[in-house]
């Protein structure tokens, strides 16, 4: 015992022991599992082994596909509104003109809904897209000369909800992380170029975006991950997975049904594994771009 | 806050303005300021609508939205009376999700900074493989494990325990990382210091490392508190007894067409955020800092 608790040897792998039994027992034998359900009919813990059929099934779904475009359409629409806008942002706070004071309150205030749950964002959302005239979002249409909207009835409206509740919660977070980026470049850079007469806008471009382009590159995959497995928002704003053509429902909200709700553990184990295999895809891809790789192994 | 403004007093004095910039604001400086004050105002009228619902009757709230056309002659303290006289499970739901916030929080503290220790003070073989793991397992989304994860304990028998909430996630890959990046910046004389006075590889990590690591506790005890707090979709797989829930999978009982608790919806969403607000307030530099250390999602 006494040599086990001495030995530098031995020390680290028991430092890093309750990392690989998490490792083996909640993710690799689960995930495992669902590679070989995924072969199987699963009926009341009867599994039939029937080879690819389930990815059969998957490609033949009609409505797998909408989920897929619906997860997709999200994911895209989110990296147009949520990398441009909160750089734009973080370049205002960052800048040496302004106000210390308005610049503390709108770090402070763009942070806290990113502290709410989304049990509590969804909640609140739906009653500002509510149908009457005059909840807020109809009342902002009226101003803008049309309306009302019944949001959440609509494929397009609906997606403008669940959009406006991503971009409440996640500006604030990506603004304070290219903060960080740029409160890390050498005020110098910027210097030299106001020398040579180079605009803000120019230093912006040709200086400050190459410079936390690791920091875009971080924030892009994160947001990729979290378009591609959203589901609880939508799941919140149509108040259940259930929404009108199925116009909310996402990859996972179809993981969700068929797996959880339906209890057809087979084939959700095969829409499960096609969503992994295109996240491990991006996942690899990333670390390779970024040099994780080389430099974890230098 | 005042750690905010003391960061933002040393940006000030890192990089002066022009005089005549500090004494008279320029147009850019009252166009900046301006924008960010009302995105500032458009990110908390959320909160402040939901805020203001509290006053109102619930049922009318849920019927009509929030709306800025607020009857003032209607307010009352309703439904704080009945939050705190007659709301039925609302604080065992509140008290639940205390026990288990502080639990997961003191749980995942010591194990992760444990990992992170081993795989920041060590050098060994297989050191390369296992991280390149931790790093895999903090991108990938919860949604991708969460059918597997939940057909494995309930085979483990383990469904509907706060154990199987928080267990999985004690060796959290996301404060790993963060604790590596921090023990990375200790001086390994210290632990040299230790072996020589015959202090075992274990106690130099309780004894000497561990009680130097305050702020990196305080970040990673704040992220993961809140999103403990917030937790919803993996309690909302495994948990049946309603004598067990927490606030999210409370409040999102109510959430019903046909519900007849809607008082209690509105106000008890609002109350939930009050313990996350109060720290936020309090310590806003370890929130951000918390935050934005990893690919967090909730």
């Amino acid at each position: 015992m006494k040599q086990l608790l001495y030995s530098k040897r031995l020390a680290p792998y028991l430092f890093i022991l309750p990392f690989l039994v998490t490792l083996a027992v909640f993710w690799i034998v689960p995930l495992g599992r669902s590679f070989v359900m995924s072969t199987q009919e699963v009926l009341y813990g009867q599994a039939t082994f029937i080879g690819l059929d389930n990815y059969e099934r998957l490609w033949r779904d009609r409505i797998f596909w909408q989920a897929l475009y619906n997860s997709l359409r999200y994911t895209v629409l989110t990296l147009v509104l949520l990398i441009p806008i909160p750089l734009v942002l973080a370049a205002l706070i960052n800048s040496n003109i302004g106000s210390t004071r308005i610049k503390t309150f709108f770090k402070a205030s763009m942070f806290v809904p990113a502290l709410t749950s989304v049990v509590v964002a969804g909640i609140v959302f739906r009653l500002i897209f509510a149908e009457s005239d005059v909840a807020i979002m109809n009342q902002v249409a009226d101003f803008l000369g049309f309306g009302p909207v019944r949001w959440l009835r609509g494929d397009a409206t609906g997606l403008v909800a669940l959009l406006a509740i991503a971009l409440w919660r996640w500006t604030g977070v990506n603004t304070m992380y290219f903060l960080a980026g740029m409160q890390a470049i050498p005020t110098e850079y910027y210097e030299a170029a106001s020398i040579d007469g180079a605009s803000k806008v120019r230093q912006f471009i040709h200086i400050t975006i190459p410079n936390i382009r690791p920091t875009i590159v971080y924030v892009v995959t994160i947001s990729v991950y979290g378009g591609l497995s959203m589901f609880l928002e939508s799941f919140m704003l149509y108040a259940g997975n259930n929404s009108p053509n199925n116009q909310g429902l996402t990859v996972v909200g179809y993981l969700y049904r068929k797996g959880i709700e339906e209890n057809d553990l087979g084939f959700a184990s095969a829409v499960g594994v096609v969503l992994l295999a295109v996240i491990m895809a991006i996942n690899i891809s990333y670390l390779v771009a970024s040099g994780t790789f080389k430099k974890e192994a230098a | 806050m005042m750690a905010a403004l003391q960061e933002n007093a040393q940006a000030a004095t890192a990089r002066p303005a022009p005089a005549e910039r500090r004494t008279r604001p320029s147009t850019g400086a009252w166009v900046q300021g301006v924008l960010l004050l009302v995105m500032a105002l458009i990110s908390l009228i959320p909160l402040i609508a939901i805020f203001v619902g509290t006053f109102q009757d619930g049922n009318e709230v849920i019927r009509r939205g929030v709306s800025f056309d607020v009857d003032l002659g209607s307010l009352s303290l309703d439904n704080y009376v009945l939050l705190f006289t007659d709301s039925g499970p609302y604080f065992r739901w509140f008290a639940n999700t205390l026990l288990l916030t502080v639990g997961q929080v003191v749980g995942t503290l010591l194990v992760s900074s444990f990992v992170a220790y081993g795989f920041a003070m060590y050098e060994f073989r297989t050191k390369t493989l296992w991280f390149i793991m931790v790093l895999l397992v903090m991108t990938v989304p919860f949604e991708m494990l969460m059918l597997p994860l939940y057909v494995q304990v309930n085979d483990m028998g383990l469904a509907d325990t706060y154990t199987v909430i928080v267990l999985p996630f004690l060796a959290s890959a996301v404060t790993i990382f963060f604790f590596r990046q921090y023990f990375l910046g200790i001086p390994k004389e210290i632990l040299e210091a230790g072996r020589v006075d015959g202090v075992s590889e274990f106690g130099i990590f309780f004894r000497l490392v561990l009680p130097i690591t305050k702020p990196a506790m305080a970040a990673m005890a704040i992220l993961n508190g809140m999103l403990c707090w917030n937790n919803f979709l993996w309690p909302l797989l495994v948990l049946r007894s309603p004598e067990k829930f927490t606030l999210p999978i409370g409040l999102n009982t109510l959430l019903t067409p046909y519900g007849n608790n809607y008082e209690l919806l509105i106000i008890g969403a609002f109350f939930s955020l009050i313990p996350v607000l109060i720290l936020f307030l309090a310590f806003q530099r370890f929130f951000i800092e918390g935050i934005t250390a990893g690919a967090v999602k909730g």
